[in-house]
């Protein structure tokens, strides 16, 4: 039944302002620790509700890399149809919302592309559902739009997808809570040491410093090389609007431990 | 050249269904195929309990130590060993995997392991560890990595043989039984 009350946040979550509160308080700390030089986020970060068991509490092992964790596993065209780069020709429609184009370049630390690598993508749709069956959100789902999509990197280490934007969606880590609209990006190094996967999002959204998850990544900086930049020369003239994200990879234990010179 | 600043992780989230689990993303080989080893585990929390949501991949060498380097880890023909598995996990916390024993890599001391790394909600980045074979006592006490930890950390690395064919092994993101993560210099 349709109902024209707006739904009151639960008592029994926490209200945005306390987590706004642990996350002013968990960038103080890591900045009173001297800014310590991590690119990664925090794990143990306690505005993300659901961190706080999933979270190791020994110290990481520092250890060198044997032959196996120094290489990466190959993926082919075997493996990646180019189609799969297009998101929006799943279906046997156009999907709703903005078109957009997202490029950029994957490369290791030393500047060197990852060349014929895998990115793979998973969104939700224009209206900030996903297609999980467990995302209640009640937003429609868009029947020509599933939101999963895979590239191989080309010679000069470019990855190329063409989507619709995400909307934002509601979560229940905290009372009304809201994640910024972003694309999770899996991707592949030279070197299994640098498996990443992480979450791209879009410049000027006003849900950033709301965020526990964007906010897990303590220095400014480092925020904000997870967002992309619109790019005007990338749009598509009456067709969709262009963005770019490069992504560098890092195999070394930075995100715990003080970095070291390091020749891979 | 300065190195660049990486890209920092982000949790992969909870709806990680649709975009990165594909069919034959835990059969490495086929189960009926000569010396097809099925490991399987489950992933705790800090509470002990099972974790419904995560993703775990493997990555090793051939049975003689070398390293593939043939694609085809997506879409599987059926003959060619590529060394890439992943799974995620099921409703009660539990990932397997049909794949061969690793080899040791030809020169090194470290005894043969596959190397793996761990995803899940709540976890806001990648968790690097490696899941050791137990059968080659002598290999595993010659590990440089193995040989710096203590027993009961050690144990957490090490795959159990419960059967010919057949082996365990859980991973604890948290806690007393606390896997051993890595970081790689």
């Amino acid at each position: 039944m349709a109902s024209l009350t707006i739904p009151t946040p639960e008592p029994q979550l926490d209200p945005q302002s306390l987590i706004s509160d642990e996350i002013r308080e968990g960038h103080a700390r890591f900045e009173a620790a001297g800014s310590p030089n991590i690119p990664g986020p925090q794990l143990d970060w306690r505005p993300y509700r659901s961190s706080i068991l999933r979270h190791p509490t020994k110290n990481p092992q520092l250890v060198d890399p044997e032959v196996i964790e120094r290489t990466s596993p190959a993926f082919g065209h075997r493996d990646v149809g180019e189609l799969e780069a297009d998101l929006t020709i799943q279906h046997n429609g156009e999907p709703l919302g903005e078109r957009m184009v997202i490029t950029g370049r994957v490369l290791d630390g030393e500047g060197r592309p990852v060349r014929r690598q895998l990115v793979e993508i998973w969104q939700a749709n224009a209206s900030g559902r996903y297609i999980h069956q467990r995302d209640q959100h009640p937003a429609p789902l868009d029947p020509n739009f599933t939101g999963a999509g895979r590239c191989l990197t080309d010679d000069n280490g470019v990855y190329r997808f063409l989507t619709i934007k995400p909307g934002a969606y509601p979560w229940r880590n905290h009372a009304n809570a809201w994640r910024p609209a972003h694309i999770h990006f899996s991707v592949f190094g030279n070197a299994f040491t640098e498996r990443l996967v992480t979450q791209m999002y879009f410049p000027g959204d006003p849900l950033f410093a709301l965020d526990p998850i964007y906010n897990s990544i303590p220095t400014q900086a480092g925020r904000d090389r997870l967002v992309a930049a619109f790019d005007h020369d990338l749009t598509s003239p009456e067709w969709a609007l262009g963005y770019r994200w490069d992504i560098v990879l890092t195999g070394s234990g930075a995100t715990w431990l003080e970095a070291e010179g390091d020749e891979s | 050249m300065a190195p660049l600043a990486p890209t920092g992780g982000q949790t992969v989230g909870p709806f990680f269904a649709f975009g990165l689990p594909y069919a034959g993303g835990t059969e490495l080989v086929s189960p009926y195929s000569p010396g097809a080893q099925l490991i399987s585990g489950v992933i705790y929390d800090g509470a002990g309990d099972p974790i419904p949501d995560a993703l775990i991949e493997i990555w090793q060498p051939r049975t003689d130590g070398s390293v593939p380097a043939e694609p085809g880890s997506i879409n599987r023909d059926g003959a060619t060993f590529t060394g890439f598995g992943r799974a995620a996990t099921e409703p009660d916390g539990s990932f397997r995997f049909w794949t061969l024993a690793p080899g040791a890599e030809p020169g090194s001391n470290a005894a043969p392991f596959l190397s793996a790394v761990v995803f899940a909600r709540g976890l806001l980045d990648r968790l690097h560890t490696r899941i050791y074979f137990p059968d080659d006592e002598a290999a595993l006490q010659g590990d440089p990595l193995l040989s710096s930890l203590d027993p009961e950390r050690r144990a957490t690395l090490i795959a159990r043989r419960v059967e010919e064919g057949r082996l365990m092994h859980d991973i604890h993101l948290q806690g007393e039984s606390e896997t051993v993560f890595l970081v790689f210099s």
